[in-house]
Order: C-alpha cells, then structure tokens, then sequence
C-alpha cells in the first residue's frame, strides 16, 4: 500500500488470482474425486500391507494362548488320555477341524484316500490300521504337530487345544469303523436301521 | 418499429429449455451410472497374480474347505492369505516340478512371500471384519459369488457402500443358517429366505438397521 503505484491495482489483482486458483481447485478436486486416491488409499498399516508383515520375536507367545498350551501340552505328553474331558462339543470342533485340514488326504472316514491322494500325494495310512488303532491319542497329537514323512507339520493350522480334539475325532473314526450294531444305544438303533432300510444298496452297517 | 424476434424463435427458446434439461440431467445420470458399472467398480476384473492360482480346481474339482487356506475367516478381519507352507503342504509332492509353480517354489526356498495382487480392494476409510459376518450368518458366496468356478479370482460385487448398506438395511434377505456358511450353492432348494430369514437375523441377535446403518459401523 505505501508503494508508488496506485493502491486500487494491486489491491485488485490480488483477489482475481486468489479466485480463479480456487476455481481452478474446486473443478480439479471434482475431478480428481472419481480417481480412487486420497483418502482410498491412505498411508496407514493393514493386514498384509508392506511394514505391516513385522515378524514376531523369537520365542513369542500370541495373547490368549500361553494359558491354554501350556498345561494342555504338558499333560498330554506321552499319555493316550485327553488333557481335557471329551464332550460332544469337543468332538463336534474336532470333526470339523478334521474336515477341514485332514480330510483333504485322509478323506472324511479317516481311510487315507482322500482327494489329494487320489491326485497323486502319498498316501497317508489308514486310521484303522491296527498299529494306528493301539496309538496314543498323544502319538496324533505329536504327528499333527511335528508332521510325519510327507505330512508337514499343522501346528500353524490348528491350535493346541484343536489339535487334541482333532485327535479325539480321530478316535470316534476308529471306534466307529469297527463297531457293530449292538454298539449303537437302542434308542438310536431304530434311526440307523430306517436309514439302512431307506437305501437297500448299500446293505452294510457302515 | 419491426419485431427484433421472428415468430419461429418462441419455439427455438422452447425446445433450448427442454434441451439443456435434457442433457443437463442425462449427463448427471450417466456419470451417477458410469460409477456403477465394473469398470469403476473393477467387478469381474480378473487380477494378474503372481501364480494363476484357479479357485474352481482347488475348490471346486478338490474339494477343499475355504479355511484350509482362509484359516482366520472365523476368528480375525482378515480371511487370511495362505502363507507359501500351506501351498507346499500339497505342492511339494503335486506339480513338484510344474514351471507354473516355481514362484511358489522359490518363495519356499527363499524365506520372501509371495505378493499376490488384491482382488477385493476396499477403500482405506471402511473397517470390515470377516469374522463377524460369517459369525452372524453371511455366507462365503454372498459376497464372493461361485468362487468354486473362477479359474481366475474376480469381485462380483461393486464392493460400494450402496452395496454394502443392501444387506445393512434388511439382513434378514441374506443370512443362512450357520452351517451353511461355506457351502457354495445358495440358496438351496427348499430354502424359504422370506420365513427363515427373518428368524435367523433374530437368532444371531443382529442389531437394529439403526446400529448397522449408523457412520461409525463401518468407518472407524
């Protein structure tokens, strides 16, 4: 203002700018806004996101799961009982644990053709091999754990207690395949002897 | 003094109203359709990947569940990304020696991950959590669609907010029942999603549309 040339110029030239840089930035950001940026894309840490895959120090113990493996590893060590009680929910995580990771190579009856093995993997024994009948329930565990031969280790899949319950299930495979029908409580009997009736061609108990 | 305007101008001003309407709202409504079609949304895009990894031969001629390799779908944000183990799992022994899989292979012996393209790419400002809706009843193909037979992966939804505010708003059309979670065919036969539907949102008790629908549900 105290300059020599007349204040109304350069009083004036000022705003124009100002305006048309703020017209100029209002059509570039509806522009822009179809684009996918900014805030879509924001400089932050997600899963699977790079400087996001920090790996955990050695001998690190995710929350929630030292209280757990712990006392159910140790005692389950060498034993061919559970180091928990075995109730239908148990079994239920189980089979449906089984189904999930095993059942690929050991099919859904534990007999060792699963897909996989149909698709050329070496096949794994069948639970029912008497060797495997007289194992430990601890033996399973152990193999899940470790792996055994081509089997990699699971121990990345199924947590400590899952492993266990996998092996209870495991163990319903082997009862079931060598029980007879005087096995079945009565009150069941009458279900599995109608579904026997129902499809006459496949005659056996199984 | 003679008239400034010929008579046939009244019907040109008509017509240059109608017109700019016209085009004014035909051009709104094209850029608000544009935004919906698969070239925004990159629906049915199939994503170049490192390995070609078919879904329909793991899933559909194999037959292996989702979670073999989606482990924390149930429990966790994320479905999970199987790490290079669980392809080896099968692959040290199955196409042990196909061209198609050296990127697997040399991931193994290498220690670095693979880095598989993302197929589902929400944007930064939306928190979406698997495990709550596969607890709550939202199946796999819901949302992914017949995952079992893509050879390739592609998204088959807009994955844009409308999109997700369809099922906020009225649940009870979507949701199965729990065990029925990963199955691919859905709806089965049989299946009355009107009279179940309803049932099953009040089942997995999920919440009023007013707690669905509010802001911070999905943008944290």
């Amino acid at each position: 203002m105290s300059k020599n040339k007349p204040p109304m110029t350069g009083f004036r030239r000022a705003p124009l700018k100002k305006t048309i840089g703020a017209l100029l930035l209002a059509s570039l950001s509806l522009t822009a806004g179809a684009c996918r940026q900014d805030m879509h894309d924001q400089p932050k840490l997600k899963t699977y996101r790079e400087g996001a895959d920090r790996v955990p120090p050695e001998g690190a113990v995710a929350r929630g799961t030292l209280a757990v493996s712990a006392p159910v590893a140790e005692a389950g060590a060498a034993k061919s009982e559970f180091p928990f009680a075995i109730t239908a929910e148990v079994l239920a995580r189980g089979e449906n644990r089984f189904n999930i990771n095993c059942a690929p190579c050991h099919s859904k009856l534990g007999d060792g053709n699963g897909m996989i093995v149909q698709r050329g993997f070496k096949r794994p024994p069948s639970y029912h091999e008497e060797r495997l009948r007289n194992s430990p329930a601890s033996y399973f565990y152990d193999v899940m754990t470790n792996g055994f031969g081509a089997m990699a280790s699971y121990s990345d899949k199924l947590s400590v207690e899952d492993r266990w319950k996998v092996a209870a299930y495991i163990r319903v495979l082997q009862v079931s395949h060598n029980a007879k029908i005087e096995d079945v409580p009565a009150a069941e009997r009458a279900k599995l002897e109608a579904a026997d009736a129902a499809a006459p061609q496949g005659g056996q108990t199984q | 003094m003679p008239q400034i305007f010929h008579r046939s101008t009244n019907t040109l001003s008509r017509v240059s109203i109608v017109s700019v309407l016209v085009i004014v709202g035909g051009v709104i409504g094209i850029l608000t359709q544009i935004n919906r079609t698969p070239y925004i949304s990159q629906a049915y895009m199939a994503k170049q990947q490192p390995v070609q990894f078919s879904h329909k031969h793991h899933v559909g001629d194999d037959g292996i569940d989702c979670r073999y390799c989606h482990q924390t779908v149930e429990t966790q944000a994320s479905a999970g990304i199987p790490s290079t183990k669980t392809c080896m799992n099968c692959h040290s022994q199955l196409f042990a020696t196909s061209p198609y899989l050296e990127p697997i292979r040399e991931s193994w012996r290498t220690g670095k991950p693979l880095l598989w393209t993302r197929v589902h790419d929400l944007p930064d400002f939306v928190y979406f959590n698997h495990s709550i809706h596969v607890s709550k009843g939202v199946g796999c193909s819901t949302c992914h669609g017949r995952i079992d037979l893509m050879p390739q992966t592609w998204q088959v939804q807009s994955l844009q907010m409308e999109w997700c505010l369809e099922c906020h708003r009225a649940p009870e059309k979507f949701v199965r029942p729990k065990d029925k979670i990963f199955e691919m065919e859905w709806p089965a036969s049989g299946f009355d999603q009107a009279v179940e539907g309803p049932k099953l949102v009040k089942e997995y008790k999920i919440q009023n549309q007013n707690v669905m629908t509010s802001c911070s549900t999905c943008h944290r």
